[in-house]
């Protein structure tokens, strides 16, 4: 850092702010050296935009294990040059994919989808770069720590992959890693425990960051009430990060001894593997590691869902050209959501006769949480209601994750339900239930982010051609892959079976018939996710080299991020004028509009002069057709 | 509210990184550094928690004083918490401008954190002379666990305070107000670490 002035006698407040201000300027500054701004960058946009490239990769990472797996599944034992070009004669040979490789792909999917695609996706990646826009912020609270948080997080993506090449391989107890298989895992589970303990620390470091901006940083007039829902959605989030993820990090360390130094919280007792008794101290309980997971795994289903439910409200308010229904019926919903997730996650374990008071008791827990899941479904439908709906790329991804999502809630209460899930526990039914949760669900939520912030992020508008080949492609195969799930499952076709169940007599017949179809889809799913990739990198390099082709607002919209400063926004500080924020988020279709539909929530309205960053409509509707 | 937002010179500056926001009372770290003790809250409540599950449903449990020193750790608990004074101490004589007692406090506390892990380590030392280790049983598993936790949150404590004595303290001559909010924020962190303590000592000597 340079010299500064002293300046000792300044009070505190406001003023030794400003006077700190000149000086920091020369840090945040173009005169950086590049790998300062580019790698190391504590600029939140940029660090967004770090978090959702490796993100991206990340989430075709773990669609191609899912591949490999699906060639395994759709036709068992059958040899694949591919397989063997890729995993090598080591892991498939001849081609023919071993039960330990498919063990390995099976956990470090889910590991790699939740923990390193979908929530540094929609947190990492929407949330640093848009809560600060859209609550009227020039940065986040701490810069520094969200650098921080990328890091530990690129850093826990290494180690995840590093796993691979361990001996032994990857992870291979399944993303829940539960004991004791776990503990007498191949030296993989060791590296996925520390690979986690890095995420763990990169998500307790961004939710802070989130937290303190929301409570702090807000621009003049924008109180709880006038924020995004996605700012809500953001919100309540990171508190579920903060508070449910250390229990999981306890639990990491525990499985971490237990390993490393061989205690045994986890281990009942002398164990018997394949004919050899290992002795053990014993004394510890397996169903202690459960509990732990749990304890963030489910909330962390409300971290995967909600940044997607907040992202799904800002299309549809903007492309339905009319005020979301029951604004506050969603924000309640979200935090009672937030409070109640916290004491659904025993129902993740209904079959481990932990007794049937608790199952009683989270049973209804379970029913009382979906309660607000419906709310916020409801209210996005009844949204729908005599809006102008204007059929862009992000509102075709955001209308079906309606139902999609609602399929997805909508199969979960049978699973909530102690008596039903004692048929449907660890079945295919489950995996269904999940997938079209997080994947037509929070997954085609992220597209519709993608393909609504891209302008804002570069400048151009994603190809709507190419966006709708991607969409309707998606859709039609991904229930391709996911609807014959809750057949199979209801069949009785267990879930992490290597061969798809052909091996049972029960499941033999539904298998045969349903899981080359399922892998068909699948492979057409990757195929249909080429014009997007197309498309993103052909607009994103076009968009390096300065070529624009929309204005500051092209979608009309009313949120501080879109109407109160350019496309691509400033490079630091976000805004030249912090606004001041007059009215709610989504005054489309209002009396008081005079020229425009829309009325920008730090606009004055026509007649007054605009105070503040104040642009008036007027301003608004010249930029859009420019 | 509009009227407590600062002037059109400083709008590209975060805000609110030393002077508190009017509507919350607080300035960004602080709040921070409570949010990231609520997250601490949570990682020794599980540990906690695990440790009675583990407990009572193991057939047998040795007393906490019977395999581990009671004096030792009793003495300890003092040195703890003589450095929760001496760290407010330094607080209160910065807030007053006075440098010199600050950073004298500030050593103090220092020196506290290093008696306690100097104990501590005398402790660990005896307790595998005896062969005691973490995979001796489960009292001895959660002993280690938790008081290796504790220990290691003392010293990162030691670590910052050691650089507030030494390269941070330069920040005091440049912004003094945001020097102070920096040894009230460790502070506070440093009552927590303390805090745990206060429940570890009864938990797993006394009990």
């Amino acid at each position: 850092m340079t010299e500064q002035p002293q300046n000792r006698d300044l009070p505190q407040g406001a003023q030794a702010d400003a006077a700190r201000a000149g000086l920091l300027r020369d840090e945040g500054g173009h005169h950086l050296p590049w790998i300062r701004r580019y790698v190391f960058s504590t600029d939140h946009k940029w660090i967004g935009i770090q978090y959702g490239f490796t993100a991206l990769l990340f989430l075709l990472l773990g669609f191609s294990l899912m591949l490999m797996m699906r060639l395994q599944l759709g036709w068992p034992g059958r040899a694949f040059a591919l397989l063997k070009m890729v995993l090598g004669e080591g892991r498939a040979p001849g081609g023919v994919l071993l039960p330990e490789t498919y063990n390995q792909l099976g956990a470090m999917h889910g590991t790699i989808m939740v923990f390193l695609g979908i929530v540094p996706l929609a947190v990492g990646a929407f949330g640093n770069y848009l809560v600060p826009l859209q609550i009227g912020a020039p940065d986040m609270a701490f810069p520094k720590l969200n650098m921080a948080s990328y890091w530990f997080y690129f850093a826990g993506g290494m180690i995840m992959l590093a796993s691979f090449a361990a001996p032994g391989g990857a992870a291979a107890s399944g993303w829940t890693s539960y004991a004791p298989l776990s503990v007498i895992a191949t030296q993989g589970q060791t590296w996925w425990l520390v690979g986690m303990l890095f995420l763990i620390t990169s998500s307790l470091l961004g939710s802070i960051n989130f937290l303190v901006t929301i409570i702090q940083l807000r621009a003049p007039g924008m109180n709880f009430m006038r924020m995004p829902f996605f700012v809500w959605a953001q919100f309540v989030t990171s508190f579920l990060l903060l508070l449910a993820f250390p229990p999981l990090e306890a639990g990491a360390i525990m499985q971490f001894m237990d390993r490393v130094w061989h205690t045994s919280f986890f281990i009942p007792g002398p164990l018997v593997i394949t004919g050899e008794v290992v002795n053990f101290g014993g004394g510890g309980n397996a169903l202690l590691w459960q509990h732990l997971f749990w304890f963030l795994g489910h909330p962390e289903v409300y971290v995967l869902i909600l940044p997607a439910m907040g992202i799904v409200s800002e299309v549809i308010a903007n492309n339905t050209r009319k005020p979301l229904w029951g604004y506050r019926w969603l924000v309640g919903s979200a935090v009672f959501l937030g409070f109640m997730s916290f004491v659904v996650w025993a129902h993740h374990m209904f079959l481990t006769g932990m007794g049937t008071m608790i199952s009683s008791f989270f049973q209804t827990t379970t029913m009382i949480i979906s309660i607000p899941s419906v709310i916020i479904l409801t209210v996005l439908f009844v949204s729908l209601w005599g809006g102008s709906i204007r059929f862009t790329t992000p509102m075709l991804f955001a209308l079906a994750f309606l139902p999609m999502f609602g399929l997805g809630g909508l199969t979960g209460l049978p699973l909530g339900l102690a008596t039903a899930d004692l048929h449907l526990h660890d079945t295919y039914y489950v995996i269904g239930h999940f997938h079209y949760i997080v994947a037509p669900g929070t997954i085609f939520a992220l597209f519709a982010g993608i393909y609504y912030w891209f302008p804002k992020i570069t400048g151009r508008k994603l190809n709507d051609v190419l966006g709708r080949i991607h969409f309707f492609g998606s859709f039609i195969f991904i229930n391709g892959i996911f609807f014959p799930m809750f057949i199979q499952g209801l069949a009785g076709v267990s879930r992490r079976l290597y061969d798809g169940g052909i091996q049972y007599a029960h499941a033999k017949v539904v298998a045969e018939r349903t899981n080359p179809f399922m892998s068909i889809s699948a492979w057409c799913l990757l195929a249909v996710q080429l014009p997007f990739i197309i498309n993103f990198f052909w607009n994103a390099i076009a968009a390096a080299r300065g070529r624009k082709n929309v204005g500051d607002n092209p979608w009309d919209a009313t949120t501080l991020e879109w109407a109160a400063t350019t496309s691509p926004p400033l490079a630091h500080g976000n805004f030249t004028v912090i606004p001041v924020v007059q009215r709610g988020p989504y005054e489309y279709s209002s009396p008081e509009c005079t020229d425009t539909d829309f009325l920008p929530q730090h606009a004055n309205t026509a007649g007054n002069p605009p105070a503040g960053g104040g642009m008036l409509p007027t301003h608004a509707v010249a930029r859009s057709e420019s | 509210m509009p009227d407590t937002h600062t002037a059109h010179a400083l709008e590209l500056e975060i805000p609110y990184t030393v002077g508190h926001r009017a509507d919350t009372g607080l300035y960004n770290g602080k709040l921070g550094i409570w949010l990231f003790l609520a997250s601490e809250v949570m990682l020794f409540g599980a540990l906690f928690s695990s440790l009675i599950l583990l407990r009572t449903s193991a057939p047998l449990w040795p007393r906490g004083w019977e395999e581990l020193n009671v004096p030792l750790a009793t003495v300890n608990t003092m040195v703890l918490i003589i450095s929760s004074v001496t760290v407010v101490l330094a607080w209160a004589n910065l807030r007053l401008g006075n440098f010199a007692r600050g950073r004298l406090f500030i050593a103090a506390t220092l020196v506290c954190g290093l008696a306690f892990m100097v104990i501590k380590g005398f402790e660990y030392a005896h307790k595998f002379e005896l062969h005691h280790y973490p995979s001796t049983n489960n009292f001895f598993a959660t002993y280690f666990l938790l008081t290796g936790l504790h220990g290691l949150h003392v010293v990162g404590g030691m670590v910052v305070f050691l650089y507030f004595l030494t390269f941070g303290s330069r920040m005091w001559h440049r912004d003094r107000d945001r020097f102070t909010n920096r040894i009230e924020i460790v502070g506070l962190y440093w009552h927590f670490v303390d805090l745990v303590w206060i429940f570890l000592f009864p938990t797993l000597y006394l009990l």
